[in-house]
């Protein structure tokens, strides 16, 4: 158990590093100079040379590799071309609201979809299955940010019941009012992949020999469908929870673009319409980060509810 | 006479449509007597297993269908509703299954597993679940039965999977046990420990056993009495003895015929030819006419109805009726 997840940790070093190695190659061979992006195209040719100095462009590249590592391992992350702010800063300023709409977006997503999942397969071909399986298909074609605008015009611009963007003011209540509905829209969609999954991965394990020994047994259906059934079927469930949870990570950014709400995704999106590198490089390494901590999350979730990962070697 | 514990009659489990069905089993009929154990013998495909699911009622409804009357300690099964189920399950009935392997939840500890069967069916406190757990394994022959309560399905052998079926089938003392192909899907050895430790448990807890094989051995090893099945039909029935010493359904024969022996001057060993046929298409008449060796016309008109061979021995077979007495089939002495 304890080398498991030692071997885990240890898997996600290098994944790390070709991670960061990736983001600082791709940084050097976009096409446009930083300086020139920065300064203007008006700027000096003195002014050019003191940017380049002053962001430590003018070293040979694999020094600047090092620098970079070191920057990031001090946590460092340099500075907003355009406003000067460190970039850390920023990524402090704008990633709890992403956090949070995510962490909502999930919460909703899964009280959303396993219960579903569970209704339908239950109730196999019958009319709550199909109602929910036409559901699903709808959850996947929409795209999310067309939802958000529906859902915008309709709850928040029609009935008034939501801010029409924003996120609220500090006090925690005006904060979910305001995250309510970009969560709902993300979850919407979550909730039809999780309950689709939910549906047929039971399904699969409805068929094995063991439930029919807890049948056998004389348990009732509910402890048949929970106990015996939901818990094998939380190993396929629990890996597309964390595939969700990546695409909602990823799809906050056109959500918070839509509903006016500050976040990771939105500074990356200005970052990159207006070249301020640094801030590019740093908001794509705190996606890349969350991409290897949720996966390593995950491997260590299917420890927990598979005996069989746990005892091997 | 006592009621029988259990009283089959009658029983058909059809599938598909209701307009064109598919009998699985066709009007099965049998007794079993408290304290008694009865062998169901037959190919694959015969019906053995179905009518322990339908015993259990366990067959998937609606898509399977089961009719007639299944009486356990004079009650109809069939008559009760679902919900009442769950109550004789694991508690007045219980199984043991063929898989050791797929039968046992990958995801739950066997204590777990074993307690659970108590806990659904008896009030007592979590610690003395456990502990019963732990006598139960101790039972079966597990070492260290309190050690490997929180261990897993698969951290044990195939043979060590079965004990553990069989401990979690005998945890509240069920008056009748079915067992469907318990040593099928175990080595040879490990198959014989595990019907030594079948035997021992009946004894101990004094329950009638249902047991189900294609393996003529593990039948004669276990039952007193013995149910051939063939098509969904029980086509011969009787003392154990009775049945293995006078086989007279040609089926049965065959079936003995192919069992390998010590002594064996055989070059081949004897085959029934043909397979059985599927559900569905099942012919008019004998159900074996097709790979009988000794059909007659007669058999593709008539099902042939179940004829005494002596008191407690009854085969569905022309031939062994009186009028069409073949030497070479029916053995006199046994004829009365």
């Amino acid at each position: 158990m304890v080398r498991y997840i030692a071997q885990r940790l240890l898997d996600a070093i290098p994944t790390i590093f070709l991670i960061l190695t990736l983001v600082f190659v791709a940084m050097r061979i976009l096409p446009g100079d930083p300086a020139i992006a920065a300064l203007g195209d008006n700027a000096l040719p003195e002014q050019i040379a003191e940017f380049r100095e002053r962001m430590g462009l003018n070293v040979p590249l694999w020094q600047q590799y090092f620098n970079f590592l070191w920057g990031i391992f001090s946590l460092d992350l340099g500075r907003s071309l355009l406003s000067n702010t460190p970039v850390t800063q920023l990524i402090a300023t704008y990633l709890p609201y992403t956090l949070e709409l995510t962490l909502f977006a999930m919460i909703l997503g899964v009280a959303g979809g396993i219960p579903l999942g569970v209704f339908a397969a239950v109730n196999r071909n019958k009319w709550p299955d199909n109602a929910i399986r036409g559901y699903n298909l709808i959850g996947y074609a929409i795209p999310d940010f067309y939802l958000g605008a529906l859902l915008l015009i309709f709850f928040a611009l029609n009935l008034g019941w939501f801010p029409i963007g924003g996120v609220g003011s500090g006090d925690i209540w005006s904060r979910i009012h305001a995250v309510f509905l970009p969560a709902l829209t993300l979850a919407f969609v979550k909730t039809a992949f999780l309950g689709r999954l939910t549906r047929t991965s039971l399904l699969e394990v409805f068929g094995k020999d063991y439930i029919r020994t807890a049948r056998a047994k004389g348990a009732r259906e509910n402890r048949v469908v929970y106990r015996h059934g939901l818990r094998n079927a939380l190993l396929p469930i629990s890996t597309g929870f964390g595939l969700s949870l990546l695409s909602t990570l990823s799809g906050s950014v056109a959500i918070e673009l839509v509903f006016n709400r500050p976040g990771i995704g939105r500074m990356l999106i200005s970052a990159i319409a207006e070249r301020d590198y640094a801030v590019v490089q740093g908001g794509i390494i705190v996606f890349a980060l969350f991409v290897v901590l949720i996966n390593l999350l995950m491997d260590l979730v299917y420890v927990i509810i598979d005996p069989r990962i746990r005892v091997t070697k | 006479m006592t009621t029988p514990l259990l009283r089959v009659e009658d029983l058909v489990v059809e599938f598909g449509p209701k307009s064109a069905p598919i009998r699985v089993l066709e009007k099965v009929n049998f007794e079993m007597m408290s304290g008694s154990s009865i062998g169901i013998v037959g190919e694959s495909g015969s019906g053995k297993s179905m009518t322990s699911l339908a015993i259990m009622r366990l067959i998937p409804e609606p898509a399977g269908r089961v009719s007639g009357r299944i009486e356990f300690d004079g009650r109809n099964l069939l008559d009760l509703p679902k919900k009442e189920m769950p109550r004789i399950r694991g508690r007045d009935i219980a199984m043991i299954f063929q898989e050791p392997m797929s039968s046992l939840n990958p995801v739950m500890s066997i204590g777990d597993q074993i307690a659970e069967g108590i806990m659904l069916h008896e009030s007592m406190p979590r610690e003395k679940r456990r502990e019963k757990a732990a006598e139960l394994l101790r039972l079966v022959g597990m070492p260290d039965p309190m050690g490997r309560l929180d261990s897993f399905p698969h951290q044990f052998s195939g043979g060590m999977r079965q004990r553990v079926m069989i401990a979690m089938a005998i945890a509240c003392n069920p008056r009748l046990l079915i067992a469907d192909e318990p040593t099928t899907a175990l080595d040879v050895t490990i198959q014989a420990q595990v019907l030594q430790l079948m035997k021992q448990v009946r004894k101990r807890l004094n329950s009638s056993i249902l047991i189900i094989s294609h393996d003529l051995g593990v039948i004669a090893d276990i039952a007193e009495h013995v149910i051939v099945m063939y098509a969904g039909r029980v086509i011969e029935t009787g003392d154990s003895r009775s049945i293995f010493r006078n086989p007279t359904h040609p089926y049965t024969r065959g079936l003995l015929d192919s069992v390998p022996r010590l002594k064996d001057d055989r070059k081949r060993l004897h085959q029934i030819p043909g397979s059985v046929p599927l559900a569905g298409m099942i012919r008019q008449g004998c159900p074996f006419y097709a790979r009988c060796g000794l059909r007659m016309d007669k058999c593709q008109q008539q099902m042939p109805p179940m004829q005494s061979v002596n008191s407690t021995h009854n085969a569905a077979c022309w031939v062994t009726a009186p009028p069409l007495d073949t030497p070479r089939l029916v053995v006199a002495g046994e004829m009365r």
